[in-house]
């Protein structure tokens, strides 16, 4: 059984400490689940279905949201959480500079 | 009775502690940097230059942020005499570095290369003068001093999953035991604390300072969304990615472990400010590893503990900087840039506490004068902030 380690209760994800195949069995703190994707060496699966727009908690703190719905068992990663933080995509600023304010002309 | 931590260090004339004894040679501007390398390399490794890229076509905050951390690196315990190798035309004042150091009862001497006609002579004679300080600083010894003259900078450079769950935890019972003792640590990359904030600011030590802390954190956010773009790609970077880091808040709360579990935040500073309280200060440094690490340096940390994941070669002119990882396979690709490997904690059970105790006698060894990995390699990065246009 591969080993991941969940760091706080809070967790809703846990880091895999070798990578895990999809279908293996995986231990995390007190919970056994099935990985259902491939997940990488030092990458995060998650412990229980997390709706979209939903906290991803690790350490005990909200590391981002779900961006699509994540199923227990699935790789979490950044093809389905999205930051909260530092956002200038999603929030443009009236001064915010284009490509070709910035750099050679 | 276990004897108090100690180390063996050069006690100056203004009460500070130093963990090195080099001669700086500082080039107040980009065009003297050349003849400063060559100054230093003289005395090689007592020589230290700073090589910079600034020093004139500055205005405003940068030309003073310029200054100052200049000016600090020339009071800098761990300096023992300095040599300020100028131009002549600059906006960055000669006599302002070598008076920094003067006022800290350092010797210090200026070499001006229009002054002395060219690179030839300006070279030969700041030559002349490193060899006759290298010679004076050599008869200088190490003393007893108390961990608690210490200044530690705790920093984290090319992250992967194993900073926050192994190397920064350690690195932050470290900070705590330090701080026990009465020693102070310093933390920056205000772009790595945003997502852990509540954490440290609900450490403050007055209201006040949770608030300042806050509100450096809000500048350097709302800096980056100015940009128009999405912080992910540079906050977290594309191998912090690879290594499995999600988002710039998933990095900050393994980053800021390091700066301890406990210790109370006392302060928040600008850029290579003086660090002047016992205890956490927060300096507002970019996330970028070596102007982070130049900022502070210049704060007063005498010496850095420097966690990886990935593996990275960063050192500083005049602070040693001591590698840490929690990566096993990184502890053996990259064996000559790693001083102390806390792999153990996620293979072999190895107890936080076992592998800060590890690290705090490798501090001590170092701040005693045992060379790091990257100052026997030679790595001697310095580079200072900068956030205004060159004019």
């Amino acid at each position: 059984m591969i080993t991941a380690i969940v760091v706080h209760d809070r967790d809703n994800v846990a880091t895999a400490l070798e990578a895990i195949e999809a279908g293996q069995m995986v231990s995390a703190g007190h919970a056994r689940l099935t990985a259902i994707d491939t997940i990488p060496r030092g990458h995060k699966i998650a412990l229980r279905d997390i709706a979209l727009g939903a906290a991803v908690v690790k350490y005990g703190s909200p590391i981002g949201n779900a961006s699509s719905p994540i199923a227990a068992g699935a790789h979490v990663h950044t093809h389905n959480v999205a930051s909260a933080r530092g956002r200038g995509d999603l929030h443009p600023s009236q001064t915010a500079r284009t490509p070709t304010d910035v750099g050679i002309p | 009775m276990t004897p108090a931590p100690a180390f063996l260090g050069y006690a100056r004339a203004d009460g500070k502690v130093g963990t090195r004894n080099h001669v700086l040679v500082v080039p107040t501007v980009i065009c003297a940097a050349v003849v400063a390398e060559r100054v230093a390399a003289a005395i090689a490794p007592v020589g230290a230059a700073l090589p910079h890229l600034a020093g004139c076509g500055q205005i405003g905050p940068d030309l003073t942020v310029t200054h100052e951390t200049l000016a600090a690196y020339a009071r800098h315990p761990n300096v023992g005499a300095v040599i300020v190798v100028a131009l002549g035309c600059e906006q960055v004042v000669a006599q302002q570095i070598a008076d920094a150091a003067r006022h800290a009862g350092r010797p210090s001497h200026i070499v001006s290369i229009q002054g002395e006609g060219g690179t030839v002579r300006a070279t030969a004679r700041g030559i002349e003068i490193a060899r006759e300080l290298a010679a004076s600083l050599d008869r200088v010894e190490r003393a007893w001093c108390p961990a608690s003259s210490m200044v530690l900078s705790v920093k984290c450079g090319g992250s992967d999953y194993t900073s926050g769950l192994a190397s920064n935890p350690a690195v932050g019972r470290l900070a705590d035991t330090l701080v026990d003792l009465g020693g102070a640590v310093v933390l920056g990359e205000i772009a790595e604390i945003m997502g852990a904030e509540h954490l440290l600011a609900a450490r403050a030590s007055t209201p006040a300072t949770g608030a300042q802390l806050l509100r450096v954190i809000s500048r350097v956010e709302a800096e980056a969304m100015a940009l128009g773009v999405d912080i992910r790609g540079t906050q977290p970077s594309p191998g912090n990615i690879r290594g499995g880091l999600t988002t710039i808040e998933e990095k900050s709360l393994g980053a800021t472990h390091k700066a301890g579990e406990r210790t109370p935040l006392e302060d928040v500073v600008g850029y290579a400010a003086p660090i002047t309280k016992r205890g956490l200060t927060v300096m507002d440094t970019p996330g970028l590893d070596v102007e982070s690490v130049t900022g502070m340096v210049g704060g007063g940390a005498q010496i850095v503990v420097f966690t990886t994941g990935l593996g990275t070669p960063t050192g500083n002119p005049i602070a040693p900087v001591i590698k840490v990882t929690g990566n096993a396979r990184t502890a053996q690709t990259m064996a000559d840039n790693i001083d102390v490997d806390v792999s153990g904690i996620l293979t072999t059970g190895e107890s936080f506490d076992v592998a800060a105790q590890r690290l705090f006698t490798a501090v001590l060894e170092v701040a005693s004068g045992r060379p790091t990995a990257a100052e026997r390699l030679g790595h001697r990065e310095f580079a200072i902030y900068r956030r205004n246009p060159t004019i």
